[in-house]
């Protein structure tokens, strides 16, 4: 059966307190997911007070302000800064961002960070996405075409057909939307979620690749596709504002198309 | 071969093979456009049984079974209760799969429900039938 609570070694404790330095005036407390693979302890939630007159606006600033000067053990994954690498995905307040689009005045009150949902957790905010990358690269994220490409020119579109792929290009894989849907933690191992079929729609949708058939061949199935229940927590979630539940929601229809 | 220390891996297969897996089984199409196609005929179906329930609510057995004896009534009848458990059916079978994970209890509980669904479903057809033959 679905698991509903989390195993023994696996409950979240309290943790200890980092008070903010004397004299800060605007004082917030960012309330953090610990833990360490060689403790041997549970996790727990330590709370870092930081005097945001003294920190950069987004949760990715306190973050980065919290390692550099409170507690250098804190472990997160973290590089562009601006929303285009996708590293530093993480549950703030509740739900799947990029911490460094999120801004901390955003948030009432204490400012919860947790790991992605339902993935293993390597250490404190890096989850273990390494199912999540084989289930991409397994719908083949790659222009298949048997039609070579003109010499010395490439594959052409025209504005109509480049237009479909809008919405979908701009994906850069943080896997918020995956590891927010319901149906991805129940049945992961067999789901391929949101993010991977959103990948997969991309192909799909692009005039340039001959593969069509195959890739839909490649979803029909009940869980690699259909345990998708349009719970819509993916397009909610999505901190690029895009639209996985669409994607999903048009393979579906090809596939009733296709079937006639 | 000596013994070596360290946890006990179960699975050392890759992970791109464990998510391959199987493959796809080239279906689930039909249940998911059944599942829409149902849920769609069951709006003007329910909307109907329910306004023809309330108004045969107050009358006698036999003024019932005339009405049920009608062939447009009859059929509706029977296409409301196929359509009903057909939907309950697939709808079901998703809650299961979503659900229970060990194989065994899997495929036991969709027997089991496939079973007890269309026992229900034949009763409920010979319900209908039997009263609308009974006027």
């Amino acid at each position: 059966m679905a698991e509903f609570t989390l195993p023994a070694n696996s409950k979240i404790k309290p943790g200890t307190t980092h008070k903010a330095p004397a004299g800060a005036k605007r004082v917030r407390a960012f309330s953090i997911y610990r833990w360490n693979p060689d403790d041997g302890q549970n996790p727990h939630m330590d709370t870092y007070e930081i005097d945001l007159d003294a920190c950069g606006p987004m949760v990715l600033d306190a973050l980065i302000k919290i390692k550099n000067e409170v507690d250098s053990t804190l472990t997160f994954r973290r590089s562009c800064r601006e929303g285009i690498c996708g590293s530093c995905a993480m549950n703030i307040d509740g739900t799947n961002t990029l911490a460094c689009l999120k801004p901390i005045d955003d948030v009432k009150g204490a400012v919860r960070i947790n790991p992605l949902p339902h993935m293993p957790v390597v250490k404190d905010l890096v989850p273990d996405l390494t199912q999540a990358y084989a289930q991409l690269r397994s719908i083949e994220p790659w222009l298949q075409a048997d039609t070579p490409a003109p010499p010395d020119a490439e594959r052409r579109q025209s504005k109509e057909e480049r237009a479909k792929l809008d919405g979908m290009w701009e994906c850069i894989l943080c896997f918020c939307c995956t590891t927010s849907c319901p149906s991805y933690w129940w049945n992961g191992d067999r789901y391929l979620g949101p993010a991977v079929l959103l990948a997969a729609y991309r192909w799909i949708a692009d005039s340039r690749d001959e593969q069509t058939g195959a890739r839909l061949d490649a979803l029909q199935d009940p869980f690699k596709l259909y345990r998708c229940h349009t719970i819509m927590n993916c397009t909610q979630t999505c901190p690029k504002g895009l639209n996985p539940a669409e994607a999903i929601g048009k393979i579906k229809t090809l596939l009733v198309e296709r079937a006639g | 071969m000596s013994q070596t220390s360290g946890p006990h891996l179960r699975v050392m297969r890759s992970q791109l093979g464990l998510v391959r897996g199987l493959g796809a089984s080239k279906s689930g199409t039909e249940h998911w456009w059944m599942e829409r196609l149902t849920s769609v005929a069951l709006v003007p179906l329910t909307l109907w049984f329910v306004y023809a329930t309330l108004h045969l609510s107050r009358l006698p057995r036999a003024a019932v079974a005339h009405w049920a004896g009608n062939p447009i009534n009859a059929a509706l009848l029977v296409a409301l209760v196929l359509v009903t458990f057909r939907h309950l059916l697939l709808g079901l079978q998703v809650v299961i799969e979503d659900y229970v994970h060990v194989e065994r209890t899997r495929t036991i509980s969709l027997v089991v429900l496939r079973g007890v669904v269309g026992l229900v479903t034949l009763i409920g057809v010979l319900a209908a039938l039997k009263l609308a033959f009974s006027a």
